[in-house]
């Protein structure tokens, strides 16, 4: 009895593999929007500002407003345009030409030679309120900077109560490259874990393959485990190329052991396919679970796992939906195992937070499987 | 062109999508629910940030220090500690994200007019959240500075930073990410109606059908395109009512430069959905197809990241995006209050970009049959 | 072997459809002894694939009990799945599989072991005549080999028994002549015991035994003969000299005491209500001279119709076409000539010319993949030619104006009207892309209501119509704009024979009343439908004429009156000899 179990599965899987090779789509899914979200996201995305265009007002030009435009002209992080009245330069920041103004008034000079109060006016385009919030701080910084070397050279060192020494840790360039591809990773498994699963037993639905297989002696257990373990080894075969890619093509380092993450990438997969799974058996139709995969997997793996936007911002009741997102648990193990290391406590309760899932969403599948039509 | 056929066609579509509940659903359920997440969750602005305070000096300058972070919203201070190997495992274990260590002479120094240093400890997991954090901290001793200066009857730096923020003027970043919702959603919304539509009808077999008869190809086109627009532009005209309602978001500009923008954008939109369509030959293509050019028409829009951060080759490819011109749009008119002359720009490549598609989307009907 | 292989009692079984329940099976019972080969037969929707579905555990009765092989299929349907072959309707093949991987995916499932798999593989692939095709795509197969290796798959394992559901559906002849060899091979050697469904009523001869269904109740269970006795002397065939077969038969369809007549060749075949006598001319046709009238040998057929024609009342109304041939009757309005259509490599369809006359029906016969449908594709100026010339009413409809086409009607293959609309809403989208508006719309609609009495279905979704509705609504959409000429492809396909029947009185009064048209088919006995005929195989013009003419050209010593079938068969033969010998 036992060899026949053991033939008919590996029967399924031989089956369910072969198929994956032969469909494009499958194939696409698996791979190719692997690789474009990687690339995208590696290459073209980027949330750190660089070059940012400012206009700097100098109404009356002389040495000190000289002195400070070259501050920003040395900058790394700017690229200055020149205006001599505020009009113009307004004029630019609503054609969207420049991010900002830096506005040096007629009377700043001499204001300042005389001791008196000498404002900067700092003007930015609020709308990309993230950037906004970034270049505000490139112009604070180099200001200030300035600012010291300009007060040391006229003998009165600029007093400077409390200084900030910050130490990120895990990215202290705060690239964000660092933390995006590694959070790709359960974008990508859930594409391939939920979204291709359902798409595909669907399909057996459509077309009517699903009625031959259940007059055959096939078990129900032998049934699910016959599909699940051709798409947990492409699932794992994506995440493997993934790591591979953002070690060696995007430099992210792994600092944590590569046998847990394998093991937690693993239980991740088992979710997402359960839940592609639990999705095609309700649907039964490919239009239908695409549609439900990608709403109710894709959308808040991409929005919900903290993998773009941190959860401890969202308002509370959207913080408590974010607990029923697989992906929620395994960003975070992906981003600690990556970038600080086996940081057990953060491991291992969010790997217990996927089991129950797991549990969960297993007892669904088998509830909800039987050898009927109905 | 006879005008009867093409309403003959629209009203077809219409009936096709909208008497089937399935497709009802989709259309108009998931739009609302992502309106409401992507809304309240898909913000950059940081509130209750964990901290934990390693203070060894206890001083009044210190406590002052302290008081004024956990004065201010952007963070709850959860813990104190008072060792240095405390400090690893609440980072590590994601308990804070930020420790502030304040040293034993930091009053010391202060009263003696030397800088005193502070010490912050981030997680740098999420480098963005961790620059956001650094800069609400930043922000925070700087008045901090000041204040202390005034109280020692010192007058601060002459030269001061008077920073005003134009269009975004609290610089919340829900007012950055729902205008371009309105993108997303409509985008997403008037692909799905579209690029199914001539893939549906030829699985069906029905195109053959609609082909054999007088209708000419440009009639079809229009047909099935009037759906998608309108359906858009229902679609976004909710969404709007929607943002200023609930998500206060201030509606600045010229009503009408917003919806030639929208009309645009659903012209391009509705062109390259109907070409997907065209190409594609099954359903599951053309949901592919779909799929494979809104996802890196999203993240290549602006709509989270800004365009100018890419590299220069992206960058030129964004301008294939009607999202990207869409999106400048919509929060020129929301926001800055622009009218039609500042938008110039942005129009007319949406326009190109929809003829062109919508040509080939018509060529391909009659010649794409295999 | 004691008891029987399948008893069934007392089964029900209803579904909801739309908030509708509908009674699928109603109180069946009956059993199938070892060794036998039965069909189901009956129209659709008479809950064949229910019953067939319920036989094999896949659904679980209301009521009743069902017993398999001795085993009880509510209690143990993976005893009962693991001893019977089950082939579902599209054969339950993986198209992106190969013909060796879908024999080794059942194989394995069915648990064949590995040591018995080559002799077997073999044997069933000589057998369906697929050995030197097991490493294509099951997709690149025509239907006849699919629906082989769907039964090679099915009978992997020699299961005891055999269910296979409407297994000849949409495959030509004469891979339906080999199935069943294949079928009574399997019966006579391994001593299975087959229950098939079908549509095909010739099929039911060939069955051993025959259980009759119709709206889920079963009407009856006996020898095919049986049936056919029950009819008996009721049966005539009625030739006439001075008439054509398609008036003949139009007459003598509304003549007292008929309860059916069907073009048989050039004759017409009636079947007598209940108790009358042998007709007379006079009481057929009054007036009429030249009348012949012979009995005739009852078939099932026959007993089907008699048995169900009597539940529905016969439909009288002709079509009241206010367009007739006016002008140039026996003019040409189609003409072919050397039309060649290629996909990359492969050939559809190989240089064809044939011509069609105004108020002709012509067809175009030939099993699935001989390039019917590609022709006709062509001629509606739905794919360009690759060369060669066509003319549609003096058109190529691929380069004409649109309005062209607003002169020609085209029904498709499979239903394609809208699923999702209703019925009403078809017919007004149709009506107003041929540019009928007002009153003239208005009236046209309620002619299709009415004509193809879809009145009660105005609103009902197009989709969830009986089949054979769903051919009315389709024809009634092509013939909205009263067309000159009409494209029917395949316009019977798995349509019951009672709904066909219908079909054909519709199709001939249209040609009387000059439509030209067009249809393909392979349904071999509708040939006598048509005027002219031409037989196409692998995308080549077998043969063309009339069926008189091509029936006579099959006569031989053995079969002294061929049928159409016949005919085909023996064409596609001589072709396969031609093609065999060393050019």
């Amino acid at each position: 009895m036992r060899k026949l179990a053991r033939m008919r599965l590996l029967g399924m899987i031989r089956k369910e593999s072969l198929q994956i090779l032969r469909d494009p789509s499958s194939i696409s899914i698996a791979f190719v929007l692997p690789m474009v979200l990687l690339f995208l996201f590696g290459y073209g995305v980027s949330l750190d500002a660089r070059l940012i265009p400012v206009g700097i007002v100098i109404e009356q030009p002389d040495t000190t407003t000289q002195s400070l435009a070259g501050a920003f002209e040395r900058s790394e992080f700017f690229q200055p345009s020149y205006f001599d009245n505020i009009q113009t330069a307004q004029q630019m920041l609503n054609e969207r030409h420049i991010d900002g103004i830096l506005w040096m008034r007629n009377n700043f000079s001499s204001n300042l030679l005389a001791g008196g109060e000498a404002p900067i006016g700092l003007i930015i385009n609020g709308v990309d309120s993230n950037q906004a919030n970034i270049t505000q701080g490139y112009i604070q910084g180099t200001w200030l900077a300035w600012l010291s070397r300009y007060a040391e050279s006229r003998g009165q060192p600029l007093p400077i109560p409390v200084s900030l020494e910050q130490r990120v840790w895990f990215n202290a360039a705060l690239s964000s490259r660092l933390f995006l591809v590694p959070g790709l990773i359960a974008i990508i498994m859930t594409m391939i874990g939920s979204l291709l699963t359902a798409l595909v037993v669907a399909r057996e639905w459509e077309r009517g393959t699903m009625e031959a297989l259940m007059v055959t002696p096939l078990r129900i257990g032998e049934m699910l485990a016959g599909k699940l373990i051709p798409y947990f080894v492409l699932g794992m075969a994506g995440m493997l190329f993934s790591v591979a890619m953002a070690v060696w093509q995007f430099d992210v380092p792994l600092r944590g052991s590569f046998w847990l993450l394998v093991v937690s990438s693993a239980l991740f997969m088992l979710v997402a396919l359960a839940i592609g799974l639990l999705i095609s058996i309700i649907s039964k139709n490919q239009f239908v679970a695409g549609q439900l995969a990608i709403i109710v997997t894709f959308l808040p793996a991409f929005i919900l796992s903290g993998f773009l936007f941190d959860i401890n911002s969202m308002p509370e009741w959207v913080q408590l939906i974010t607990h029923l997102v697989p992906a929620r648990y395994f960003v975070a193990i992906l981003q600690t195992l990556f970038l600080a290391g086996d940081v057990w406590p953060v491991v291992l309760s969010n790997m217990g937070a996927l089991l129950i899932m797991l549990l969960f969403f297993f007892a669904l599948v088998w509830r909800k499987s039987h050898k009927h039509l109905e | 062109m006879v005008f009867r056929h093409i309403i003959a066609l629209a009203i077809k579509e219409f009936l096709a999508l909208l008497r089937d509940k399935r497709s009802r659903m989709v259309i108009i359920g998931p739009p609302i629910a992502q309106l409401l997440i992507f809304g309240f969750a898909a913000t950059y602005d940081l509130n209750n940030v964990p901290v934990a305070i390693y203070d060894e000096d206890r001083g009044t300058a210190a406590r002052e220090l302290v008081s004024r972070i956990e004065g201010s919203p952007n963070f709850q201070v959860i813990t104190t500690i008072s060792h240095d190997s405390e400090v690893a495992p609440l980072i590590d274990n994601k308990k804070v994200l930020l420790v502030l260590h304040i040293g034993q002479h930091f009053s010391g120094d202060l009263m003696q007019g030397r800088t005193a240093p502070l010490q912050a400890i981030l997680d740098g997991r999420n480098s963005n959240t961790a620059m956001i954090a650094m800069n609400y901290l930043r922000s925070i001793l700087l008045d901090y500075n000041r204040s202390w200066l005034e109280s020692q009857g010192r007058s601060g730096p002459l030269v001061t930073l008077q920073t005003r923020a134009w269009y975004n003027e609290n610089l919340q970043s829900r007012w950055f990410i729902v205008p371009g919702i309105i993108g997303l959603l409509t985008l997403v919304v008037t692909m799905l109606v579209t690029a199914l539509s001539v893939a549906r009808e030829r699985e069906a077999g029905t195109f053959d059908q609609l082909l054999v008869t007088p209708l000419r190809p440009v009639e079809i086109l229009i047909g099935k395109a009037i759906p998608g627009i309108v359906i858009g532009l229902l679609e976004a005209s909710l969404i709007i009512v929607l943002m200023v309602l609930f998500f206060d978001i201030p509606l600045r500009g010229s009503l009408g430069a917003l919806y030639l923008g929208i009309m645009l954008f659903l012209l391009s939109a509705v062109g390259i959905g109907l070409m997907i369509s065209a190409i594609a030959i099954t359903q599951q293509q053309a949901v592919l197809g779909a799929f494979l050019f809104l996802v890196p028409a999203v993240i290549l829009s602006g709509f989270s990241t800004p365009i100018a951060n890419m590299p220069q080759v992206i960058q030129w490819l964004t301008y294939l995006n009607p999202l990207r011109y869409f999106l400048v749009i919509v929060r020129g008119v929301t926001l800055e209050g622009d009218g039609y002359a500042l938008l110039t720009n942005q129009y007319w490549p949406m326009a190109i970009i929809g003829v062109v598609s919508l040509l080939l989307a018509g060529w391909l009907f009659r010649n794409r049959m295999y | 072997m004691s008891g029987a292989t399948i008893r069934l009692s007392g089964v029900s079984k209803h579904f909801y459809s739309a908030g509708r329940k509908i009674e699928a099976l109603d109180d069946v019972g009956f059993t199938i002894q070892p060794g036998r080969v039965a069909g189901l037969i009956g129209p659709d929707g008479a809950g064949k694939t229910t019953l067939m579905r319920l036989i094999a555990g896949l659904l679980l009765p209301d009521e009743g009990q069902i017993r398999v092989l001795g085993i009880d299929a509510l209690a143990q349907p993976l005893e009962v799945q693991s001893r019977v072959g089950y082939m579902p309707q599209r054969f339950g093949l993986y198209e992106d599989l190969s013909v060796q991987e879908n024999l080794d995916l059942y194989a394995d499932l069915q648990g064949v072991s590995v040591a018995e798999r080559p002799a077997r593989f073999q044997e069933l692939m000589q057998m369906t005549g697929l050995g030197s095709f097991t490493h294509r795509l099951t997709g690149q197969l025509s239907g006849g080999m699919k629906q082989k290796l769907g039964l090679a798959c099915t009978l992997v394992s020699s299961p005891r028994l055999m269910l296979l559901d409407e297994p000849t559906v949409g495959v030509d002849p004469l891979s339906r002549r080999e199935l069943w060899q294949i079928v009574y091979r399997q019966v006579q050697e391994a001593g299975m015991t087959v229950l098939l469904s079908t549509a095909y009523l010739d099929e039911a001869e060939r069955c051993d035994e025959v259980i009759l269904m119709h709206q889920g109740r079963v009407l009856g269970q006996g020898e095919p003969a049986d049936f056919s006795h029950s009819v008996a002397g009721r049966i005539f065939q009625v030739s006439s000299t001075g008439l054509s077969h398609r008036h003949l038969q139009e007459q003598l369809s509304r003549a007292p005491g008929v309860l059916d007549a069907l073009i048989e060749g050039e004759a017409v075949r009636l079947v007598m209500e209940k108790s009358s006598a042998k007709p007379k001319p006079d009481t057929l046709l009054p007036g009429q001279e030249g009348i012949h009238i012979t009995a005739a040998k009852p078939r099932f057929e026959d007993a089907f119709i008699a048995r169900l024609k009597t539940n529905r009342p016969m439909d009288k109304t002709a079509l009241s076409l206010q367009r007739t041939a006016t002008t140039g009757a026996g003019e040409e309005v189609i003409r072919v000539e050397n039309l060649q259509r290629r996909f990359g490599d492969f050939i559809a369809v190989k240089g064809i010319s044939f011509s069609v006359r105004r108020g002709e029906i012509f067809g175009l016969l030939g099993a699935n993949g001989a390039g019917k449908s590609t022709t006709f594709r062509m001629l509606c100026g739905l794919l360009p030619a690759s060369s060669g010339e066509l003319a549609v009413a003096g058109h190529d409809l691929r380069q004409a104006a649109a309005s062209a086409r607003g002169r020609i009607g085209y029904m498709a293959q499979k239903f394609s009207l809208y699923t999702n609309l209703s019925v009403m809403q078809n017919l007004h989208f149709f009506s107003s892309a041929y540019g009928l508006r007002g009153r003239e719309q208005k009236a046209r609609l309620e002619w299709a209501l009415t004509t193809f009495e879809l009145e009660p279905f105005r609103n009902a979704n197009a989709g969830d119509l009986p089949l054979g509705y769903k051919q009315r609504l389709s024809f009634a959409a092509a013939l909205m704009h009263e067309p000159e000429i009409l494209f029917l492809d395949e316009p019977t396909s798995g349509v019951d024979p009672l709904a066909r029947r219908e079909f054909w009185t519709r199709t001939n009064a249209l040609a009387e009343a000059g439509v030209t048209v067009l249809v393909t088919t392979h349904f071999m006995e509708e040939a006598n439908y048509c005027d002219r005929l031409v037989i196409m195989a692998e995308g080549e013009v077998l043969t063309e004429g009339t069926p008189l003419a091509m029936k006579a050209n099959a006569h031989t010593m053995e079969n002294p009156d061929p049928t159409m079938e016949d005919a085909f068969i023996q064409l596609i033969e001589q072709r396969q000899r031609r093609q065999g010998e060393p050019t």
